[in-house]
């Protein structure tokens, strides 16, 4: 694992990462070629949630790179955490103007409805304004312009996460085993940062 | 650079839209005759309340494209498990404020009633719909048949509780109660319109939608349309449906369409019909009583419908 390059490991994360994508490409050719054949009935439906569980997953990923990294003992992978953060939001994006332009068809009158009225709505598009803060002040200079605040700033992936995953707890009438994955997993990452943060703290008593 | 022609067309030859609105409505109307004159030819057809523009929705949708909790949460999931599900023998067990209550086999409760056409749009709570062109039997010529007493302000059916067939009942997350309970106040279910289906584009009914009979009452979301219903009950009291067990302030007893009444997690103002296109979610806006307004209207007159939804 170790002979793993940075370079490598990065080309392995972008090939894995863009594969549901290419996925999806194939799959929107071949519905735009047969009407309701890849798709479905509702294809604007099945993209919007085919978008939104790729978004979800790849956060949770992203959410979980620094886990990894310090239980696998394996530094290089902290690298790749960038490149999984930007890949969420990417899909986080497409997600997001599929149901403005493809879903709520641009009536800016009805988001807004959406996002007053509908508490999971309301908590994806927060998820979402998260994200973008964090896709936006990801590059290295805006690192170095905010010093401290950028560690504070990008510990905004917790927030991300968890509205991400209440987004979708919200969203369904019924509960089902996807949805109970992924707040498994969810609460597995905040329960192992919590006990990591308490460790780093005792260490830092002890060592004064 | 753009060089205007002068019109071709002297003014005085161009119909006026008043005229030409009327040809269109001439049009419609003529239209509607024929359409009509076919249905009526295809013996008992009744396409009550649909609109010049409501098209039957492909088979493949309807039979493929649903929600049967029972067989899965995803829509896909009732054509993909409900091939498990027997449906023969089929015994319905009446009960309650009835003269003729027991168990009875299917085939003798239908017996000599013959299933009708009739042509409904569906309208699910979830805010997609179809048109679809159900064989059924009028729930009140079913009804009468257990005579039912002066008690019975209410009726509750139940589905089938059989999860060695049902996989949806042996799912470990879901937090629905089994078996899955609807119910219809006396004269809603009495009323013409409701219908109990027996068939699907003229042939039996798939497991998929509900086999061997399911409830079909077009005014309302489709929750409140059973599926595979093994108990009748009549009672003086108002059941408690399953969706408005798991979250009364989302799923009420009546859960008539309605436009004005938003469901707390999307808008009911319109719905998408099915099929739609990859840019195109085909909203339409949604009617009072899914378009029944005219005939069903009246039973709910002097109720408050924002509080009983």
């Amino acid at each position: 694992m170790r002979a793993l390059n940075v370079c490598r490991l990065k080309a392995l994360v972008w090939a894995t990462l863009s594969a549901p994508l290419l996925w999806l490409l194939i799959l929107i050719s071949q519905e735009l070629r047969q009407p309701n054949s890849a798709l479905g009935p509702e294809p604007s439906e099945a993209l919007l949630h085919y978008l939104g569980e790729w978004a979800l997953i790849m956060l949770l990923l992203a959410f979980a790179v620094s886990p990894l990294r310090r239980r696998l003992h394996w530094p290089p992978l902290g690298q790749a955490r960038r490149l999984v953060g930007l890949f969420a939001f990417t899909y986080a994006t497409l997600h997001v103007l599929t149901y403005l332009g493809l879903y709520a068809q641009f009536q800016l009158a009805e988001v807004i409805d959406d996002f007053v009225h509908r508490p999971y709505i309301t908590a994806g598009m927060a998820a979402f304004g998260a994200l973008l803060l964090m896709a936006i002040t990801s590059t290295q200079g805006w690192r170095r312009r905010l010093k401290r605040r950028w560690q504070q700033l990008h510990r905004g992936i917790y927030v991300a996460a968890a509205l991400a995953v209440i987004h979708l707890l919200w969203l369904r009438k019924d509960n089902t085993l996807d949805s109970a994955i992924y707040l498994s997993v969810l609460a597995l990452l905040i329960v192992e940062r919590t006990v990591f943060f308490w460790q780093q703290r005792q260490r830092r008593e002890v060592g004064s | 650079m753009l060089i205007r022609k002068p019109a071709d067309i002297p003014t005085s030859e161009i119909t006026p839209e008043a005229v030409y609105q009327q040809r269109r409505t001439f049009m419609g109307q003529s239209a509607a005759l024929i359409v009509g004159a076919g249905l009526s030819a295809a013996s008992s057809r009744v396409s009550a309340g649909l609109q010049e523009d409501d098209e039957i929705t492909p088979e493949q949708i309807v039979t493929q494209y649903n929600n049967f909790y029972e067989f899965g949460t995803d829509k896909s999931d009732p054509y993909a498990n409900a091939g498990a599900l027997t449906t023969d023998p089929w015994t319905v067990s009446v009960s309650g404020a009835a003269n003729k209550t027991g168990d009875f086999a299917f085939e003798d409760v239908i017996k000599g009633l013959t299933p009708e056409e009739r042509i409904y749009r569906f309208r699910c709570v979830e805010a997609w719909s179809m048109v679809v062109p159900w064989m059924g039997i009028p729930l009140k010529k079913i009804l009468q048949q257990f005579e039912p007493t002066g008690d019975a302000k209410y009726v509750a059916f139940k589905t089938l509780y059989r999860p060695e067939e049902m996989v949806g009942q042996r799912s470990f997350f879901s937090s629905i109660d089994w078996p899955y309970v609807e119910g219809l106040r006396m004269d809603e279910a009495y009323h013409p319109l409701s219908i109990m289906v027996t068939g699907l584009y003229g042939k039996e009914l798939p497991n998929q939608n509900g086999a061997p009979w399911r409830l079909m009452v077009p005014w309302k979301y489709g929750f409140k349309s059973i599926k595979s219903i093994v108990s009748i009950h009549f009672s003086e009291r108002q059941p408690v449906n399953t969706w408005q067990a798991l979250a009364a302030h989302e799923y009420g007893f009546y859960a008539n369409v309605n436009p004005a009444v938003d469901h707390p997690r999307w808008s009911q103002a319109s719905e998408r019909r099915l099929p739609s296109s990859i840019f195109n979610p085909n909203r339409r806006p949604t009617l009072p009583f899914n378009g029944y307004a005219d005939e069903v209207a009246e039973l709910y007159r002097g109720m408050d419908l924002r509080k009983n939804y």
